[in-house]
């Protein structure tokens, strides 16, 4: 990943900031400049919006050959996760066996690193998921 | 007035117990607990380093706090592990907890007392009136060369502290005692660090805390029993009840604070989640001292008041969150430390 490309998504990645639209109420992750449903009525009408972190497992998958900078952290859990605010966001569940995640789950947003551009290059973080304790 | 506003501490669920890494280097596991006091260390996860750490301690630190991210004025974070030789870790946590644009940050290295120094900074900045709160974080994943006696204690966590001019727990006064005692180093590029094996006991451990600490009595015209808690750095679990008998604090004083039998030492960390620790528990007029050390070395003496408004805080409980691990053998360490 480039670092521009990463820098510029630092606020989704860390706080899930996403955008809301002024004219219906529609949130938005990751964040669009445009609402699809409202259209040319949103331009300028997109706010920041922090989404809580929080969602439901909707489906999900077990990784056993991932992508080179996810080596050595396989087998592990990539799940499509439907937020509490209505938005759907993929991301890796982890301390969770793998026998252990369901449909249905809650989870909850949590700090971690991504990856990285190999030894030398800049540290990727970003949010991953954990089940949410009752 | 100088006051902890309030405090969010984080240890990775992984852990290993003294056993396991014995089983590998053929000592004796049961001599090993007896000599540095310590049963089991916690690991951290392949995906976590001190920014991570130092992150999940900020973050439950302001949302206990209940205050506003945008108006820490200070971030320093306390480490010996940073994950960037260049590249502040602090501006890390300030973006992550919504402190960023309007603060400054810093990070932070003197071994395991890189976070006490911190909250002395933090301080500095309330009483001259600089900034309305700062943040003084200690978090470390620390290294230990395979087959090293520090592989059996060196662990990870981080805890973070809001300093300002009122909160739970008022600072009354601190000191320092810091002298060029060679007794624990990491040469620029290397992995693992050095250690003058017994050298890090009298001439550095227990001079510098006993010193720091007698220190702040002195000032404070307080004795031992004087306070309810103690808190002493814990390179194992040893050294901190030799130190508290040194000084004549009871074992009573210092149990709460005392994790690194169950976590191992936290380097930066340790000191400051003991304290954490202890507040979790402590009542309103509870007198507490801490003392931390930080090889090569130094170490920062504080006298601490809990405030009535520690009633409503709503504490973490983090003996609780410690209780919550699963072990994992020294295979999986090796691979979560990155070593294979």
């Amino acid at each position: 990943m480039a670092v521009p490309r990463y820098w510029r998504e630092i606020p989704a990645r860390y706080n899930l900031i996403g955008k809301r639209c002024k004219v219906c109420g529609r949130v938005y992750f990751p964040p669009r400049n445009i609402c699809p449903v409202c259209r040319r009525k949103s331009v300028g009408q997109m706010e920041d919006y922090k989404l809580k972190g929080t969602g439901v497992v909707e489906s999900y998958t077990i990784i056993h050959v991932p992508p080179p900078h996810f080596e050595g952290e396989e087998p592990y859990i990539m799940a499509l996760i439907k937020l509490d605010e209505g938005p759907y966001v993929t991301g890796q569940i982890v301390e969770c066996d793998e026998k252990d995640v369901h449909i249905g789950m809650r989870v909850r947003a949590t700090f971690r690193k991504i990856m990285e551009d190999g030894e030398k290059g800049a540290i990727y973080y970003g949010y991953k998921f954990v089940k949410e304790e009752e | 007035m100088v006051a902890i506003v309030g405090y969010g501490a984080y240890v990775p669920r992984y852990r290993i117990k003294v056993e396991e890494i014995a089983r590998m280097w053929g000592d004796d596991p049961a001599s090993i607990s007896r000599g540095l006091g310590i049963y089991e260390k916690s690991v951290p996860a392949i995906d976590e380093d001190t920014a991570t750490i130092a992150v999940e301690a900020a973050r439950r630190a302001v949302k206990s706090a209940g205050i506003d991210a945008g108006e820490i004025g200070a971030i320093y974070v306390g480490s010996e592990s940073h994950p960037y030789a260049v590249k502040p870790t602090a501006t890390i946590v300030a973006e992550a907890i919504g402190a960023t644009p309007y603060l400054t940050a810093a990070d932070y290295e003197f071994a395991c007392k890189a976070g006490t120094a911190g909250i002395q900074n933090c301080m500095a900045l309330i009483k001259a009136g600089m900034i309305k709160y700062g943040m003084a974080i200690g978090a470390d994943v620390a290294q230990a060369a395979p087959g090293d006696a520090l592989e059996y204690t060196a662990a990870a966590g981080g805890v973070a502290y809001i300093i300002g001019k009122d909160g739970i727990a008022t600072i009354n006064e601190t000191a320092s005692f810091t002298t060029d005692t060679p007794d624990f180093w990491r040469r620029e590029g290397q992995p693992y660090p050095g250690h003058g094996e017994r050298f890090t006991g009298e001439p550095a451990y227990y001079r510098h805390i006993t010193n720091a600490a007698n220190l702040l009595m002195e000032k404070m015209g307080t004795k031992p029993s004087d306070y309810d808690y103690a808190v002493f750095h814990q390179p194992n679990g040893k050294f901190p009840r030799r130190v508290a008998k040194m000084l004549g604090f009871s074992d009573e004083q210092i149990k709460h604070g005392l994790l690194c039998p169950i976590i191992g030492n936290t380097y930066s960390g340790s000191a400051m989640l003991g304290l954490a620790a202890t507040l979790d528990i402590a009542k309103p007029g509870d007198r507490i001292i801490m003392v931390s050390f930080g090889s090569g070395a130094g170490s920062d003496a504080f006298d601490i008041t809990v405030t009535d408004a520690i009633e409503s805080y709503p504490r973490q409980n983090i003996r609780k969150m410690i209780e919550k691990k699963q072990y994992v053998d020294y295979g999986l360490y090796m691979k979560y430390r990155g070593e294979i």
